[in-house]
């Protein structure tokens, strides 16, 4: 049986889950089991949206509608999926490598001792023994990793599979599990409200160093604001403290797999590209045509972005107009 | 409070990716290696300026390979550190070396395990987890601060769109991103000074990988820019829409 973690906030069950659960209910097809789906914690009107995620491909939900789950502690998250993957007998544990997966995945992993492919991009292939892709130097390269344990851990990278829907409803189960006692107390959760979160957009519009100053970033807001999509920068820019840090991608920074990366006045260093070349779409405009990002670009504009932006959004609004 | 740095070697961020035996072994044929930056930047500094502020008594570092990683180890010695601890183990996956660092935490009576938050090339972001619990101790992951006070530590880490802030208590195991600290340029004492300070090499405890590398491959060749004049930008705006259908 395949069962896959559904990571919840605040009682709404993330997005990055659903397409964990696509992934999941791949998997089983291919070996011929079913799909199931964990829930730690409090749902908000938990009885339409847990059998909803039938849509997904989930054949049964395991609900452990339990408070102590509210506050995330990996530990103790860690030790009750373990206990609920071995009552289930799952042979394989599908989470999406979110910033929880990351932490849960590994303990729970080193917990089974069972194999982990953390940020994995593709299905296992299973014609000889248990093969996972997963994405590696920072994107740069690809390693396919076999899983050698009877269990398997996988963690997908968000967006790297997409969702899948179809026409059914899961069978809901309220189970019962223990909370281990743990020894982190979550003080504080401060979320960026009114915007998209980066690390879940699907559109992104960055600025780099090009954009001479944050008293022209409405160069990249207007275009984000007119398609809905999240703002990112370069590092030289949070440096700078021309935008915040939380914005910086690339190497040390966050790294995104938007649909669409639009890339305003940043050269393209080789450290940038290493947080943003999983992106599906990259449009680069740079007034420089030997930028390196043109290599990396599926569509560019050699231009000068104080005269090309403000008809690019202007474009935008006619095509929305049009509709 | 006694800290244990995790130290990964990696490829310069401007390496050449590529494989050799039949896709089996990154090429390392003149490439340059580094401190894995998040190791360097974030947890190295940061148990170091715990140190400073007399809320750590000794940082000591961490790294699982061969002798050929010593002058990467030497190398964040220069930035910082009292000693430093070699794993003698070549390779494995990431719960062997993961069971060598909780190994040398144990025995070292090691209170604040700090790793950085993945390495640039294997981007497991599975050891500080992992390590957690083979010690059956709290983890925060993606923590971007730190702050230590009488046995216990408070941490921030990233969420998707936000941060949350918990309290834990020693020991404990902390990733470490941007946020963390700021980088430290080595001076040339710390130079020198690195060079004498100890490094003790010990050989690894048994344990199984859970899994193992087939093959490495390169993304496919992007099919190259498609440019369009910059006195005709609605014509990208076309072309998104219909053409990579991403609005
Ligand atoms: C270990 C390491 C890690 C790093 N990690 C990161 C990372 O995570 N993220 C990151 O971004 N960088 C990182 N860097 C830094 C990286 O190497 C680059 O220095 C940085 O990305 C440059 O930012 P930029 O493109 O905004 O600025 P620049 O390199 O200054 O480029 C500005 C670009 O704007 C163009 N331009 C100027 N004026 C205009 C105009 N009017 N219209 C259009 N275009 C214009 C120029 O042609 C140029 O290409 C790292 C470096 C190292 C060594």
């Amino acid at each position: 049986m395949v069962l896959i973690f559904a990571d919840q906030t605040d009682g709404q069950i993330k997005k990055q889950a659903f397409e964990a659960i696509s992934y999941g209910a791949k998997i089983a097809g291919q070996t011929g089991t079913t799909a199931e789906v964990l829930v730690l914690g409090t749902v908000e009107n938990a009885a339409s949206t847990l059998p909803a995620l039938g849509k997904y491909g989930a054949s049964r939900v395991h609900y452990a509608d339990n408070p102590a789950f509210n506050g995330f502690d990996a530990q103790v998250y860690a030790a009750a999926i373990a206990d609920a993957a071995t009552a289930a007998g799952a042979d394989v544990i599908v989470f999406s490598n979110t910033t929880s997966g990351k932490a849960i995945a590994p303990r729970l992993s080193a917990r089974l001792k069972a194999g982990l492919v953390a940020g994995a991009v593709a299905l296992p292939d299973t014609s000889a023994g248990f093969v996972v892709k997963k994405s590696v130097f920072s994107g740069k390269a690809f390693a396919n990793v076999a899983i050698n344990t009877p269990v398997k851990v996988i963690s997908l990278n968000p967006n790297a599979f997409g969702i899948q829907t179809s026409e059914t409803t899961a069978e809901v189960v309220s189970i019962n599990l223990t909370p281990s006692a743990g020894k982190i107390k979550v003080t504080s959760v401060n979320k960026v409200t009114g915007t998209v979160p980066l690390s879940e957009a699907e559109l992104v519009v960055s600025g780099g160093r090009g954009l001479k100053g944050p008293e022209n970033w409405h160069l990249v807001e207007d275009l984000a604001k007119e398609i809905g999509a999240a703002t990112a920068c370069s590092r030289a820019v949070a440096d700078a403290h021309w935008r915040p840090h939380h914005e910086h991608v690339g190497q040390t920074g966050g790294a995104i797999a938007p649909n669409l990366y639009f890339a305003i006045g940043i050269s393209g260093a080789i450290q940038h590209l290493a947080g943003v070349n999983r992106s599906k779409t990259i449009v680069v405009i740079n007034k420089d045509p030997e930028a390196p990002f043109f290599k990396a670009a599926d569509y560019g504009i050699v231009g000068d972005a104080f005269e090309v932006m403000p008809k690019i959004v202007e474009a935008v609004k006619k095509m929305k107009a049009v509709g | 409070m006694k800290i244990l740095v995790c130290i990964s070697k990696t490829p310069d961020t401007t390496a050449k990716i590529a494989f050799t035996d039949n896709n089996t072994k990154f090429a390392d044929g003149g490439v340059q290696f580094i401190v894995n930056p998040y190791d360097e930047w974030y947890a190295l500094v940061r148990a170091l300026e715990l140190k400073e502020a007399g809320l750590a008594t000794t940082v000591t570092l961490v790294n699982v390979g061969g002798a050929d990683n010593d002058p990467i180890i030497r190398k964040a010695l220069a930035i910082g550190g009292d000693d430093a601890v070699r794993i003698n183990l070549e390779s494995g996956d990431s719960f062997t070396i993961a069971s060598q660092i909780a190994a040398v935490a144990k025995d070292g009576g090691y209170d604040l395990v700090l790793t950085g938050k993945e390495t640039i090339d294997y981007n497991g972001s599975s050891i500080g987890g992992m390590v957690a619990e083979l010690l059956d101790a709290p983890y925060v992951s993606l923590a971007t601060k730190l702050d230590a006070a009488a046995g216990n530590l408070t941490a921030t880490r990233e969420i998707e769109g936000g941060e949350e802030v918990a309290e834990l208590s020693l020991p404990a195991v902390i990733s470490c991103q941007k946020g963390m600290a700021e980088q430290r340029i080595p001076n040339m004492k710390g130079i020198m000074g690195a060079r004498t300070k100890p490094l003790a090499v010990k050989e690894p405890v048994a344990t199984d990988a859970l899994t193992s590398i087939v093959s490495f491959e390169l993304p496919p060749a992007k099919a190259g820019v498609k440019l369009v004049s910059a006195d005709t930008p609605e014509e990208l705006v076309r072309l998104l829409r219909e053409e990579a259908k991403v609005f």
